[in-house]
């Protein structure tokens, strides 16, 4: 079935409320609305409003309450409107859900899931278009997964809703209105499992979220141009399925990854670091980085120059393959 | 309860004698003599335990304590309101609500002596460990009592924390959410007059009690050194969350006597005349008082409290002396509930490091080129 990737999200999330009588959603919007992306539409007329909960406008509020319910055995799915708006729920997310299960050592669960929508792209106002997930990567406790296509958003939130431990989701809200095919009976990809996406030989693009498609459109270009570039869909940036990257990076001997995050400190840094550690002498060029400059989200009228587009992510393929 | 209360509620004065606060005793009118003397033992066991755990820190028994020496009757009277399905949102200071509340007292300073960051199983006493980040369990508390009311489970769900918790965002998110959901909470407020060195005056320019009012929530102040008026305003509360009331707050008025922990010095900002003034209204004090003059304290009695505070600090003494280090690879246990390959790893990986083990993962693989 032909499915966008909001419509996946929502399918996912009925799925799981009816597998699951103690699956609740909370967050602000997400009743009546749907939330501002749709994202819940319909769930509430379905499912009820002690189920999905409208709450007020507070994120620490939404987070803590969620701990709160999920320590009498429910399992929350907490919405943040916006990745720029989940900064005053950070306490509740990193001193109180990512380790109650180490500070109790293993008797209290906190199986929550906080769907943050991440990214640019969509020409909005500040506030609207980071890419925080770093924060929550380095955070020992947390899961942190992104899906880049309808049929994953619609597998991988059942998935993060059934896992015991807390999952940061986070949804490419570029990608929300892309179109693809969905079988919702298809066996799905463990959560922390990378994918291939498209098979290569020279070269390795690693990219996760909104920047997958561009890294798949680098690669058709690429291919035009005579190389064969391998493109990887991280999937999960905590843990970072790094066999699947090491696998391929013995192969094409080369590796690019692709964020929209600032470049400094990012996910790119730790995987560079990971993959030299593991593939050092495979390697026939260095790890390089293409991600957002590292600056405050910039304005919409000027985003187009900071999220790595296609061609920025082939020049660092040219660049690596000169090497 | 209603907002009429600008008054603290008391029902028994400094000298022991009984107040006459008929709306207040009557929820009381079950405590006979022996309750009234199972309460008093209690106070003085508790404080008996904090003395000896504050003892324990100063001989390096353990890292850190944060004593609760003059609050006993707040403690020991709210928890004593509880039933043992309600369940108990914590702060750092409550060694009295867990003893209450049945934790060994072998359980009370695991946390503090430093071999785990939990003292007991939460759900075994239905009540949380210790929170050191302040303010945030009462939306924890707000989200537990919200998922016992869907569950048509007819319990009462406490927050305690402080005075200076009082100016945390997340209590007023936790205020409005309980209000909002008609959530069966009760916030308990120990009002012990300092945030470390900084006064209740810095944190509230009216009585804390008052800001319920704003949620539309019944708030009430209470004498927190008696402990029969803290029992009453604590039933109060929690019956009214088990019958579908909605939350209340009490601001219980008492003193913390010692330091904030034992890191902290507070002769450098307050004065001795001020922690006197408190003195004279000591807790335990005044439940003798009571007990005396209504013929149930002795010298036998006395000595049977004695004996049994002695005891149970016996327990906490020797249990802490004899908590042996954790294995060093615990380091790694309990981070995730499902398998984590990076912790895997890591663990692995140190455990051959201090087995001694050469770290194979830096070999060169074979035929790979140089």
């Amino acid at each position: 079935m032909i499915t966008t990737f909001a419509a996946a999200l929502n399918a996912g999330l009925r799925r799981a409320m009816d597998d699951d009588p103690k699956v609740v959603l909370m967050g602000e919007d997400i009743g009546r609305l749907g939330g501002v992306f749709r994202v819940t539409d319909t769930l509430q007329k379905d499912f009820g409003d002690n189920r999905v909960i409208d709450t007020p406008l507070a994120e620490s509020g939404i987070v803590g309450t969620a701990f709160g319910m999920a320590l009498r055995g429910y399992r929350p799915v907490c919405e943040i409107q916006f990745d720029g708006f989940v900064y005053p729920a950070f306490d509740q997310i990193v001193s109180h859900v990512a380790k109650i299960h180490y500070r109790t050592q293993g008797k209290v669960l906190a199986p929550i899931t906080i769907r943050i929508p991440f990214g640019g792209g969509i020409g909005s106002v500040e506030h609207h278009s980071e890419s925080p997930e770093v924060y929550f990567a380095h955070t020992a406790g947390l899961r942190v997964v992104t899906p880049s296509n309808p049929a994953d958003a619609y597998s991988m939130i059942r998935q993060a809703i059934m896992l015991d431990d807390p999952v940061i989701f986070f949804e490419p809200k570029r990608r929300y209105w892309d179109k693809a095919e969905v079988d919702f009976d298809a066996e799905a990809l463990p959560l922390d499992r990378a994918r291939v996406c498209v098979s290569g030989a020279d070269a390795t693009i690693v990219a996760y979220g909104g920047t997958v498609a561009s890294a798949i459109t680098a690669a058709k270009i690429a291919a035009e141009e005579g190389h064969s570039v391998e493109v990887i869909d991280l999937r999960s940036l905590s843990p970072i399925d790094f066999d699947t990257i090491e696998a391929s990076v013995t192969k094409t001997g080369r590796l690019i990854v692709t964020h929209e995050a600032p470049v400094f400190a990012g996910l790119g840094a730790e995987i560079a670091a990971r993959i030299t550690e593991r593939c050092f002498y495979y390697l026939e060029a260095p790890v390089l980085r293409v991600g957002g400059f590292d600056i405050p989200y910039p304005p919409a009228k000027l985003e187009k120059h900071h999220l790595p587009d296609p061609d920025r992510i082939l020049a660092a393929v040219d660049r690596s393959l000169a090497a | 309860m209603t907002n009429k209360t600008d008054y603290p509620v008391q029902l028994i004065q400094p000298d022991g004698r009984r107040v006459l606060d008929r709306e207040h005793t009557a929820l009381i009118a079950d405590i006979g003599p022996e309750q009234l003397r199972a309460l008093y033992a209690d106070l003085v066991i508790t404080r008996r335990i904090d003395t000896e755990a504050t003892a324990l820190q100063r001989q390096g028994q353990l890292g850190l304590w944060a004593p609760m020496l003059g609050q006993e009757a707040a403690q020991v009277g709210s928890a004593y309101a509880l039933r043992p399905d309600d369940y108990v949102f914590c702060s750092y200071r409550e060694h009295a609500v867990a003893y209450c509340r049945g934790v060994h007292p072998t359980e009370i300073t695991r946390m503090w002596r430093g071999v785990a960051h939990s003292c007991w199983d939460p759900h075994a006493v239905n009540m949380t460990n210790p929170n050191i980040i302040v303010g945030s369990q009462g939306l924890h508390a707000t989200g537990y009592a919200y998922a016992a009311h869907l569950d048509g489970t007819e319990i009462a769900t406490i927050a305690y924390f402080g005075d200076g918790a009082s100016s945390q965002g997340d209590l007023a998110e936790a205020l409005g959410f309980a209000a909002s959901w008609s959530a069966p909470v009760v916030f308990f407020c120990q009002n012990n007059h300092w945030a470390i060195s900084s006064p209740v005056r810095i944190q509230s320019a009216t009585p804390i009690a008052r800001r319920a009012y704003g949620y539309g929530i019944p708030g009430v102040q209470v004498d927190g050194n008696d402990v029969l008026a803290v029992l009453a305003v604590t039933r109060q509360a929690a019956a009214r969350a088990r019958t579908g009331g909605g939350p209340s707050f009490i601001e219980a008025l008492t003193y913390r006597m010692g330091p904030h922990t034992t890191a902290d010095d507070p002769t450098r900002y307050r004065s001795a005349a001020e922690t006197e003034e408190w003195a004279r209204r000591d807790p335990i004090a005044r439940m003798r008082k009571l007990l005396e003059r209504e013929s149930l304290w002795d010298e036998t009695f006395e000595r049977q409290v004695g004996a049994r505070a002695d005891e149970v600090a016996d327990q906490v003494r020797t249990a802490t002396i004899d908590m042996p280090d954790p294995a060093p690879t615990q380091l790694f246990d309990h981070v995730y509930a499902t398998p984590h390959p990076l912790i895997t790893q890591e663990r692995s990986e140190y455990a051959a490091y201090l087995a001694g083990d050469p770290d194979e993962a830096t070999a060169r693989p074979e035929g790979v080129p140089t």
